[in-house]
């Protein structure tokens, strides 16, 4: 299993916001477990959907140079559940950006319809004042993430004006 | 309308309730971000772009908690800060009161002396100029 929570962004507005689905079925070995009779998609999962969608957007702002890390979780709220069958779409919108971090306000909708809240923030990792010891290569923007923009841009550059 | 320093305590309160999850009557000016409230790395970062985005004011990097005095080596023996370092962080921080630091100006006391009120005096100070 791949750790990518999105399917496609559906959505790209750079340095402003985002949006990206992800599709729930039951092909997905976790949903088995969570809960056996009663699948649904953990909130965890969700906030992790929202940090890749909010994630990629913030790394573009700044070209994908900076490696940027989840640093904090400010709101997660849940009024429903994910099942499979269903459509999660995360909204993403950047609040503040500079060259230290960034903080995002999401909105997550259950085929159309709002059903969390999720405010995240990301740090850039090597502009923090003490030494993480991170590697010198980008390993936040695998080709998986990449892919996933690209694809859109290149189906926005096909869609007639 | 200036904001009476009351009014500012009052909008301070509310953003470290938000940033922290701190209950409200946790959040007296003499009240520590570390020690007594638990602002960790990123929390300070999160009540800057709160106070920036609450206050409308731009706080430049550095300027509220100036880190950079603190982590440079050229001000730091030791542990603790030199004469140097302690006018730097004296000329640095106008709106933190650091008379007790300067006895003992060791690095790790820092966070005893960054207060809430450091914090309304800075935006007081901000709004003013």
């Amino acid at each position: 299993m791949r750790w990518i929570w999105i399917d496609a962004f559906t959505e790209f507005v750079p340095k402003e916001r985002a949006t990206a689905v992800k599709n729930v079925t039951l092909a997905e070995e976790y949903l088995h477990d969570h809960f056996p009779g009663y699948p649904v998609l953990p909130p965890s999962l969700m906030i992790e959907g929202m940090a890749q969608t909010a994630g990629i957007l913030v790394g573009e702002a700044a070209d994908f140079r900076e490696k940027v890390i989840l640093a904090k979780i400010r709101v997660a709220s849940f009024d429903d559940y994910p099942v499979p069958g269903d459509q999660v779409a995360y909204q993403a919108e950047i609040e503040h950006i500079d060259e230290a971090a960034a903080s995002i306000n999401g909105t997550i909708l259950r085929n159309g319809h709002k059903i969390g809240t999720v405010s995240l923030m990301f740090s850039h990792a090597d502009q923090a004042t003490v030494d993480l010891g991170l590697p010198e290569h980008n390993f936040v923007f695998n080709d998986q993430f990449m892919d996933l923009l690209n694809t859109y841009r290149i189906k926005a550059a096909a869609k007639p004006a | 309308m200036a904001l009476s320093r009351e009014d500012i305590f009052s909008r301070v309160k509310e953003v470290m309730v938000e940033a922290l999850g701190v209950d409200d009557d946790e959040v007296t000016e003499s009240a520590t971000l570390s020690g007594d409230l638990g602002a960790e790395s990123i929390d300070y970062l999160d009540i800057v772009f709160r106070l920036e985005r609450d206050f409308s004011i731009k706080i430049p990097r550095g300027e509220l908690f100036p880190d950079e005095v603190l982590n440079n080596p050229e001000y730091v023996d030791n542990g603790k800060l030199t004469d140097v370092g302690l006018k730097k962080l004296q000329e640095a921080m106008p709106h933190a009161d650091l008379s007790g630091f300067a006895s003992d100006p060791d690095v790790a006391r820092m966070p005893e002396f960054f207060t809430v009120g450091t914090i309304v005096n800075y935006v007081e100070r901000k709004l003013a100029a």
